[in-house]
């Protein structure tokens, strides 16, 4: 087969959708971990890991790149799926049900194209509000570095910013309480054992990451806005 | 207990390929229970011939669940709400009297209509040719025990060869994939050591094919598992997707 075969079948479109999927929601669990910092009193222990994070450099910079590459990807062949297969009915039904029983059809499911369109929306601003965003600087053991946790607490502030974020955030877990379980079966990793497995993972995945997204700028906005 | 019941049918009426179609609505009256859903259909052609008006065009064969001609779309859901049941099997005692019943042909840029309720499921026939098959002579009925296979697996294939090809895998799925149908068939030939010779260029060619007929791409929503008269699981489909990843690395 040519490798080229592989990418243009249904099912290998679905493999790099998972691929790039799965590498992002394991982005969004790490991410998550390192953010609980910000809900400490003292700025420093979220500070140094943030320069830390900056302070990798080149390794920073390829994982930045990996990620944004999967990013691209996964929306580009997430539209080419989601367009092909609107074609595949061109008439539709008059009554659409769900059978219930097994069957995943629901808002989830048939969101996933506008949950992510809206995320990869926010990410670009999300950038620019905390990477790109305000710049102040902080002493810590006598050396100056980048005070992030100072921009975070000024931007949770806004509530609109804080209601925008919680919105989001929503929609994540929307989106990660299909997309993990699915890209393991669309992996081909299916077992009488491991699928129920690793369905309920992936729904506390999507459940943790969202509502502990949640948390974060919640607990910022209620209790620290006016740093 | 047999009862009469009285109701409205809103059916997809379309003269042939070509033309439009639209939803018509009919009464039909004193439908009895004991009736089968395609009986009661029986019913309102006889109705409709007497008036001499056309009757309405659906497909059937066994009337017993096990050939996988018949197939509409009752209410949203391909063949109806009854668990494991073809529309041959449904029975008018899960209606009530006065209910409005749609009816639907099943719907996939692949499958066009043909008539009234009646699709050109051709496409499941020339994914079936391109790989649906093992091509090795096997003789006559060998000593059943020269080729061990396990227990799970020939349970397992059984299961995937109880697919009788009815479509309602595409009819039900919101992207109109052929998978579970694909998934089952490359299941139940690559589970069998009779079967393994050719797999890899089987996978190969029974999913190009799937693709070539513009069957959507699954996008794991069990929607076809819940509707499958035979209960097909969508391990099937993980299984051809498993066999396709093996064919694509060979
Ligand atoms: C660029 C914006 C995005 C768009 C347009 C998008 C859209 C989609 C679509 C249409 C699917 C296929 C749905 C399905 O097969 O059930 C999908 C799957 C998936 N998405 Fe996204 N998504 C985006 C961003 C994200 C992000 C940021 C994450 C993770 C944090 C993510 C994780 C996943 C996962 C894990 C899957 C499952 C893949 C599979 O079923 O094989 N997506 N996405
Ligand atoms: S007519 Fe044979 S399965 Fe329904």
């Amino acid at each position: 087969m040519q490798i080229s075969q592989i990418f243009r079948s249904s099912i290998g479109k679905k493999l790099l959708l998972a691929i790039t999927g799965l590498s992002w929601a394991g982005f969004a669990v790490g991410h998550f971990i390192g953010n609980t910092t910000l809900l400490l009193k003292d700025p420093t222990p979220f500070n140094k890991y943030a320069h830390f994070l900056s302070g990798l450099g080149g390794a920073l910079i390829l994982v930045e790149l990996i990620l944004a590459a999967s990013l691209l990807v996964h929306l580009f062949f997430a539209i080419k799926v989601t367009l092909e297969n609107r074609k595949a009915r061109p008439v539709k039904y008059a009554v659409s049900k769900s059978a219930g029983r097994e069957s995943k059809k629901g808002f989830a499911t048939s969101t996933m194209i506008y949950t992510g369109i809206l995320l990869i929306i926010f990410l670009v601003l999300h950038i620019t509000h905390f990477k790109f965003g305000a710049v102040y600087m902080t002493t810590v053991d006598g050396n100056q570095i980048r005070d992030l946790y100072k921009t975070v607490y000024e931007f949770y502030a806004d509530p609109i910013n804080t209601a925008y974020y919680v919105i989001m955030m929503i929609l994540l877990g929307t989106h990660l309480s299909h997309g993990v379980w699915s890209a393991f079966q669309s992996l081909g990793l299916n077992g009488n054992r491991f699928t129920p497995f690793i369905y309920k993972v992936g729904f506390l995945v999507a459940v943790i990451v969202s509502v502990g997204f949640i948390a974060i700028p919640i607990y910022i906005h209620f209790t620290g806005g006016a740093v | 207990m047999e009862k009469l019941i009285n109701l409205t049918l809103k059916i997809w009426r379309q003269k042939n390929a070509k033309s439009s179609g639209k939803m018509v609505e009919y009464h039909v009256k004193d439908v009895s229970t004991e009736m089968s859903f395609l009986e009661m259909l029986d019913v309102l052609n006889e109705d409709l011939s007497l008036k001499g008006d056309d009757p309405v065009e659906f497909d059937s064969d066994c009337r017993e669940g096990i050939c996988g001609t018949c197939g509409v779309v009752i209410n949203g859901i391909a063949h109806g709400e009854q668990k494991a049941t073809t529309v041959c099997q449904l029975h008018m005692r899960h209606f009530k009297d006065g209910e409005t019943i749609t009816i639907e042909p099943w719907r996939a840029r692949a499958f066009p209509v043909i008539k009234d309720l009646v699709v050109d499921r051709k496409a499941f026939d020339r994914i079936m040719a391109s790989g649906g098959y093992i091509s090795i002579k096997t003789g006559s009925a060998a000593e059943a025990n020269s080729i061990l296979i396990p227990k799970e697996d020939s349970d397992l294939a059984m299961d995937m060869a109880a697919c009788i090809g009815c479509g309602a895998c595409v009819a039900s799925c919101p992207n109109a994939s052929a998978s579970l149908f694909v998934g089952a068939k490359i299941s139940q030939l690559s589970l069998l050591p009779q079967g393994k010779i050719e797999a890899k260029q089987r996978a190969e060619n029974m999913v190009a094919q799937m693709d070539a007929e513009m069957f959507g791409a699954c996008t794991n929503i069990q929607e076809c598992e819940a509707v499958c008269p035979k209960e097909i699981s969508i391990s099937g489909i993980a299984r051809m997707r498993r066999e396709y990843f093996k064919a694509a690395v060979k």
